[in-house]
């Protein structure tokens, strides 16, 4: 397979690859699904009125929790069958995952005790806006190590506790605040109405113009990181078959301004989504077939044949069930948010 | 003792687990009381049981959200403090967490919503099976989760292949043998820490009903105490015994499989026949030997043996630096049997009163009950300090000592990362206790449930009777709603 994976053939070949597939499908289903409610996170503060917040609130609550399980399961996942990845990455990103996990907490904890605080609720409202800042930009962080790649020995992270903080993850960090924020005001935007979702409208500009420049930026910078990927876009014939991804980026982007300028509902929250998948996209371009960058692939990676397919025959099974059982949350509650709180159906 | 990465990783690993394992022990309880409220109003119509819903749900949401918040943080630590476990251990027991994940924590998170917020949106019936999905969601977490602490604590189908664990049969893996005790004994546990909970709070709502002088009015409020004190007093004098029961059957899994352990939950140095059972002790691991013994002669061979003269391994049977730390292993036994039989007590009690009318009316017992409101986490606690603890110097029991476990992390990153948990647990920890009280205090709400609610008017009862339905409404929902 590509010159990566010698002398392996049936199973062993397979496996991993349909592995990485459904672990990419876990991490892109969060960063859409969490995505957008860290985004409503991020646009908290700044929306001043308190019914605004109890909106915004309100619109993510019944499914907040659904979409931080994706999470969960890519951690899992990669425990589950690419556990010596998860034994590198998780040391190696010690500190952006541990800041990212308490900021995860505060925000969480934010939905329940928000709706039972009376004088503490401004509390609440910073513990959600910064939560959801922080535990986005760590991930940009966990994001833009990844793509640096990684310090291995054996089977050991070898790096240092600080290998994490560099410019580039800064810059990545920032690029996914403004992409969340681009999600979450979308998304508030189609699931209000009045006051709130022109004033939606109006972040969503500014948080398209902010998530542009950082993958233009993240793009150019990534060349002189010294690792191989510009050789994988820029050679003949590849560039030939990845070109329409940074063009397609291009439409998609234009789309969503057009879009919210023609007070569109669902449309620049739909094609936010699509400029998120069409990142993931290039992202893996640049770093198949490495789980560990550069230099422990997939098939390194990988568990015993046995170990991967007892985890494939449940999850076909059950990961249909979920998409089923989620679109079916989604559903029920679909449509706008009531202007007031008391309509909500809050328990 | 140096502080180093390694000692640091533990602390943070046993301190974010105890506080982890509080929430789920509750909800797994909650869930299914809730299923069984809202079972009940569907059953009768009566009001009662809705309106306890509705309290009970808010409690549920509160402990819930501490527990996803929590858990996620259980879910990386294996990766960020324990990467020497995981990749030893991660062809086996990755598959078996992962299976947690997509069966019970999808399920749970999806239908929370509709249980938390779906009332306006969804029939009776379905917002009845997004209880039900719920309950069974925290049931399947159990499982799982319970699966792979047993497979550290008595590891089966595998084998070891280039220094890692490998599995060989799925079915030894995951039904390892200490697996269905554990399950039974843990499940149990939970269902007797929310009835204690239960229990204990709606006592404290019939002792300040009666401080106020309305012990006889039939608000929806005191009958609400009334029945959930009534539903889990039942429950704890039926299944307290059942525990006590699956608690021995446990133990006597740690003689077969982890008799080291089993020596230091007994206090006991040498291996012997016609074992004492102690009481209480100060084992002196310095001199080998306990201090201030009392002991009832034998019943410890009799109780692990069934026989007077058995012989019950002792902790000189391996050397010192194989043995677990004996003081927290052999007190926290000895507090969560203590618990138990405290358990068992308050379960009698409550029938001898019940048989005389009179349970809802002893102050002596009620206030027994508000006191008894804890004492299921402090025995879940225990229990899980005894099994943990007790495991030790091993993370998997046998094959993988836990200093050899630990991530090549630094001592002050790990430093670093252990007061942030302390800070923010303590924090969010004071504050989730702080909404609770407040939930309690102010007790299920008088007007929570509508006029239009009241059996009277409310002829549709969607369970008993399916002729009763009334034409062009669906689901049984009620007109006020």
């Amino acid at each position: 397979m590509f010159g990566y994976a010698e002398g392996l053939e049936g199973l062993a070949l397979w496996l991993p690859l349909i592995w990485a597939g459904l672990i990419s499908l876990a991490v892109v289903m969060y960063v859409i699904m969490d995505g957008f409610d860290l985004g409503v996170g991020i646009l908290f503060r700044p929306a001043q009125r308190e019914n605004w917040r109890d909106r915004m609130m309100i619109s993510v609550a019944p499914i907040w929790d659904g979409n931080e399980t994706w999470l969960i399961l890519g951690g899992g996942g990669l425990f589950a069958v690419f556990h010596l990845a998860y034994a590198l990455l998780m040391p190696a990103l010690y500190i952006p995952i541990i800041v990212m996990l308490l900021a995860l907490i505060f925000r969480g904890v934010a939905f329940e005790f928000r709706f039972k605080a009376d004088s503490s609720k401004f509390l609440w409202d910073n513990a959600f806006h910064y939560g959801s800042l922080v535990a986005t930009f760590a991930q940009g962080v966990v994001l833009g190590t990844f793509v640096q790649g990684f310090t291995v020995v054996g089977r050991e992270f070898a790096g240092g506790t600080f290998d994490w903080a560099t410019p580039f993850a800064m810059m990545t960090g920032v690029g996914l605040v403004a992409g969340y924020g681009l999600l979450g005001a979308t998304w508030v935007v189609m699931k209000t109405t009045g006051e709130l979702e022109m004033w939606a409208r109006r972040k969503a500009y500014r948080y398209l113009i902010g998530a542009i420049v950082a993958m233009a930026v993240v793009s150019i910078w990534v060349p002189f990181l010294g690792i191989e990927i510009e050789a994988r876009w820029f050679s003949t014939p590849n560039i030939y078959y990845l070109a329409p991804i940074p063009l397609l980026t291009a439409l998609v982007a234009f789309g969503i301004w057009r879009t919210l300028e023609n007070e569109r509902q669902y449309w620049p929250f739909v094609l936010s989504i699509c400029l998120f998948l069409l990142g993931f996209l290039g992202l893996g371009v640049s770093l198949f077939p490495y789980i560990v960058p550069p230099s422990v692939t997939i098939w390194e990676a990988a568990n015993t044949v046995n170990s991967q397919l007892f985890a494939l025959v449940g999850f076909s099974i059950v990961i249909p069930i979920i998409f089923g059982y989620t679109i079916y949350v989604y559903w029920v509650f679909r449509g706008k948010v009531p202007e007031t709180l008391e309509d909500s159906g809050y328990h | 003792m140096e502080l180093d990465a390694f000692i640091l990783s533990r602390i943070q690993f046993a301190f974010t687990v105890a506080f982890h394992i509080i929430f789920p022990a509750f909800t797994i309880g909650l869930a299914s009381w809730l299923a069984a409220l809202e079972f009940r109003w569907l059953r009768t119509g009566n009001p009662v049981f809705k309106n306890l819903y509705k309290f009970w749900v808010k409690v549920f949401a509160v402990s819930f959200g501490l527990g996803v918040v929590s858990g996620i943080v259980m879910s990386y630590q294996f990766g960020t403090n324990w990467s020497g476990f995981s990749d030893f251990t991660g062809n086996v027991l990755g598959p078996v967490i992962a299976y947690e994940v997509v069966t019970a924590f999808f399920l749970e998170a999806a239908f929370l919503g509709i249980m938390l917020f779906g009332w306006n949106k969804v029939g009776d019936r379905l917002h009845f099976f997004a209880t039900c999905m719920v309950a069974i969601g925290t049931l399947l977490s159990a499982f799982w989760i319970l699966s792979a602490n047993s497979w550290m604590q008595t590891p089966a189908g595998f084998e070891i292949q280039n220094g890692v664990a490998v599995p060989t049969n799925w079915f030894e893996v995951v039904f390892n043998p200490s697996f269905p005790n554990r399950f039974a004994h843990m499940v149990m546990a939970c269902y007797l820490t929310t009835a204690f909970a239960v229990a204990g709070m709606s006592a404290y709502m019939l002792l300040r009903g009666r401080r106020r002088g309305r012990e006889t009015g039939h608000t929806l409020r005191m009958e609400g105490a009334r029945r959930s004190l009534s539903m889990a007093t039942a429950f704890a004098a039926i299944f307290a015994p059942v525990q006590i029961f699956l608690g021995d059957l446990h133990g006597l899994n740690v003689l077969a499989y982890q008799p080291t352990k089993l020596a230091a939950m007994e206090g006991n140095w040498e291996t012997q026949a016609g074992a004492p059972l102690l009481l209480f002790a100060i084992p002196d691991e310095e001199a080998e030997e306990n201090r201030f013994e009392i002991g009832i002669p034998k019943l410890g061979s009799l109780i692990l043996t069934h026989e007077l003269d058995g012989v019950v391994p002792g902790l000189k049977e391996v050397p010192a630096e194989m043995r677990p730390p004996i003081w927290p292993v052999f007190y926290s036994f000895r507090v969560m049997v203590a618990i138990g039989f405290l358990m068992l007590a308050v379960g009698a009690w409550s029938i001898w009163l019940r048989l005389r009318g009179r349970l809802y009316d002893s102050p002596a017992f009620l206030w027994t009950c508000v006191a008894m409101l804890p004492s299921g986490f402090v025995a879940v606690l225990t229990g899980w300090f005894t099994a943990e603890i007790g495991r030790q110097p091993y993370v998997v029991y046998g094959l993988l000592r836990t200093v050899d476990a630990v991530s090549p992390v630094t001592a002050g990153a790990v430093a670093a990362s252990l007061a942030a948990f302390v800070v923010v647990y303590a924090i969010i920890f004071t504050a989730g206790t702080y909404y609770l009280f407040k939930l309690l205090r102010r007790g299920p709400d008088e007007h929570e449930v509508m006029p239009g609610q009241t059996p009277a008017e409310r002829p549709k009862r969607p369970f008993s009777a399916a002729e009763e339905r009334l034409p062009g409404r669906e689901g049984g929902r009620a007109p006020a709603e």
